[in-house]
């Protein structure tokens, strides 16, 4: 991410996280945020292939138990991701953030790349020369790669799990 | 280190209610999640060791799946419902 020199966007202070990102990358991440929550209102994951991925099955191959599966599942994942939508949405203009906070931060930029990547139909193999003669595709790939550092020095900025 | 099986006789019906075997759940290789991120997934959800997190993420990436928890269905079903939270794609099956 970025040329050397550049601010580290999330850097660790005691049990808080210092989020030093512009004015613009906040506001972006915000409106996405805010795009992804009107997403889960208004598609479900046969309308949507990327609201799909987000749900996906729980069983290679057996309907009936991906049938009770999603009637057990399907609100509480809802629900997780609504939650950790808020928390972006309450704190994208934050100084600093809460270890929680941050990892709402990282679920929901690694959950709208699920929604790009997927709408995308990206491989292993996909470069951005894919998409240069469609701007709007183009735009989307670096709405994507956006996500991707954010993640990434998310990451970087956190502590070890707990082994 | 496997060992022959012994013959035993068991009564009639023994294996009608037989143990519970137990379910393994399976993380299948995706082009999205970054590598950094599925062995994080891994050390936060089971609390892994990196080094066995990573083991686990390099083969879903070049195995195209890994068996990441094992045990009773109940604790399949509730790994595998807090990987789908995590937006990796994983399912559960009888370990046979």
């Amino acid at each position: 991410m970025g040329a050397t020199g550049d601010p580290i966007p999330f850097r660790r202070e005691g049990d808080r996280f210092a989020v030093v990102l512009p004015r613009g990358a906040r506001e972006a991440f915000r409106q996405l945020a805010e795009q992804y929550r009107d997403l889960l209102r208004d598609e479900d994951p046969s309308s949507d292939p990327g609201v799909a991925r987000l749900f996906p099955p729980a069983r290679e191959d057996d309907p009936l138990a991906n049938l009770e599966y999603e009637h057990a599942a399907h609100d509480g994942l809802m629900a997780g991701r609504l939650a950790n939508i808020a928390v972006v949405d309450r704190t994208a203009a934050n100084v600093t953030l809460a270890e929680e906070e941050l990892l709402a931060w990282m679920a929901v930029a690694n959950d709208l790349r699920l929604v790009l990547g997927t709408r995308l139909k990206l491989t292993e193999e996909t470069t951005e020369a894919e998409f240069a003669e469609d701007p709007e595709r183009s735009e989307a790939y670096d709405l994507y790669r956006f996500l991707s550092a954010l993640v990434g020095t998310i990451l970087d900025a956190l502590p070890e799990p707990v082994g | 280190m496997k060992v022959a099986p012994v013959e035993v006789d068991r009564p009639a019906g023994d294996e009608v209610h037989e143990p519970d075997l137990p379910w393994i759940v399976i993380v299948w290789n995706d082009p999205i999640n970054l590598m950094s991120y599925v062995t994080w997934v891994f050390q936060k959800l089971f609390g892994y060791p990196r080094e066995k997190a990573e083991r686990l993420m390099m083969d879903v990436h070049t195995k195209g799946k890994a068996v990441v928890s094992s045990g009773p269905k109940e604790k399949a079903e509730s790994d595998v419902s807090r990987l789908h939270a995590h937006g990796l794609w994983a399912t559960m099956q009888k370990d046979t």
